[in-house]
């Protein structure tokens, strides 16, 4: 005898912690805001460090395994299992494309010496200091949850494999779907701001 | 309670489609980025991502298609992010 399963509920209930997530990066972006206003030539000046080409090509591969996670659920919707294995191979082979980038990136960086608490960032520009203290801390905190979504993702795939996830039983890859989804969100945001705010 | 509601299925298409307006603005937004327009660059920018945030949540994130409880605790969410961006900017703007 199987038991209701309340899919209206475990859909409510990944939405109320998705904000707080809202929450936990829109605290971070207000900070960012505010000292954006107190120092704007030095966040100028510190954005123009940054290599616009990767931040858009990250973006890019965001959107785009954003389309493959939705996709893997009309594929799991329509029962084509083979399909939703690929979408989602292909989705976690996005987020290990990502991070590899944000690994040369901040290694470019820490190689010029320019991390939390560096001597050039100490010495240097107040202004300066903060947009890549700001910086670390922003994209640090999206990489770590660009992990946990693709550790989301491949347990999902497991259960897919497993059978564990049906056409009508796949709360859990939609759920998935929706963390991936918020970090795709958050970086949209992150793009323009330290990217593109020259 | 209906536990077997139809779900709305999004087709490859319809999702490509979003895809394809988001790459779009991904262009657009890097495009501008090399117009120099001063203050104006900022909030143009944020204007971009905020369209490109709402796609991915109406589409991807199926919020056009979600009941009355998500749609309104989402709403009030911005509201909330929207009063703690906007008072904190009122208030260290004009100190």
């Amino acid at each position: 005898m199987s038991s209701q399963i309340d899919r209206a509920g475990i859909k409510l209930g990944m939405w109320l912690f998705l904000y707080s997530e809202i929450i936990l990066f829109g605290g971070l972006f207000v900070l960012y805001a505010a000292y954006l206003h107190r120092y704007s030539e030095f966040f100028a000046e510190g954005g123009k460090e940054l290599d616009r080409m990767i931040g858009t090509i990250n973006t890019v591969v965001l959107l785009i395994s954003s389309f493959t996670v939705a996709a893997s659920i009309t594929a799991m919707q329509r029962n084509a299992k083979k399909q939703t294995v690929g979408f989602l191979l292909f989705s976690i082979a996005c987020g290990i494309i990502f991070l590899v980038n944000k690994y040369f990136e901040w290694g470019a960086k820490i190689h010029h010496d320019i991390y939390p608490n560096s001597e050039t960032l100490v010495s240097g520009e107040p202004g300066v200091n903060i947009f890549f203290g700001l910086y670390y801390v922003i994209t640090g905190l999206h990489g770590l949850h660009v992990i946990i979504g693709m550790v989301l993702l491949s347990i999902s795939l497991v259960f897919v494999l497993t059978g564990k996830i049906t056409p009508s039983r796949f709360s859990m890859l939609d759920n998935s779907g929706l963390y991936w989804h918020l970090v795709d969100l958050i970086w949209i945001f992150v793009f323009p701001l330290f990217y593109l705010v020259l | 309670m209906d536990n077997q509601e139809k779900q709305h299925v999004l087709s490859f298409t319809q999702l490509g489609m979003v895809l394809a307006i988001l790459l779009v603005l991904t262009g657009i937004t890097v495009g501008v980025s090399y117009i120099h327009m001063g203050f104006f660059n900022i909030p143009i920018a944020l204007a971009i991502a905020c369209t490109k945030v709402t796609f991915v949540l109406l589409f991807f994130m199926h919020l056009k298609y979600e009941g009355r409880v998500i749609n309104i605790s989402f709403i009030s969410t911005v509201i909330v992010l929207i009063i703690l961006i906007g008072f904190t900017f009122w208030d260290v703007a004009y100190r």
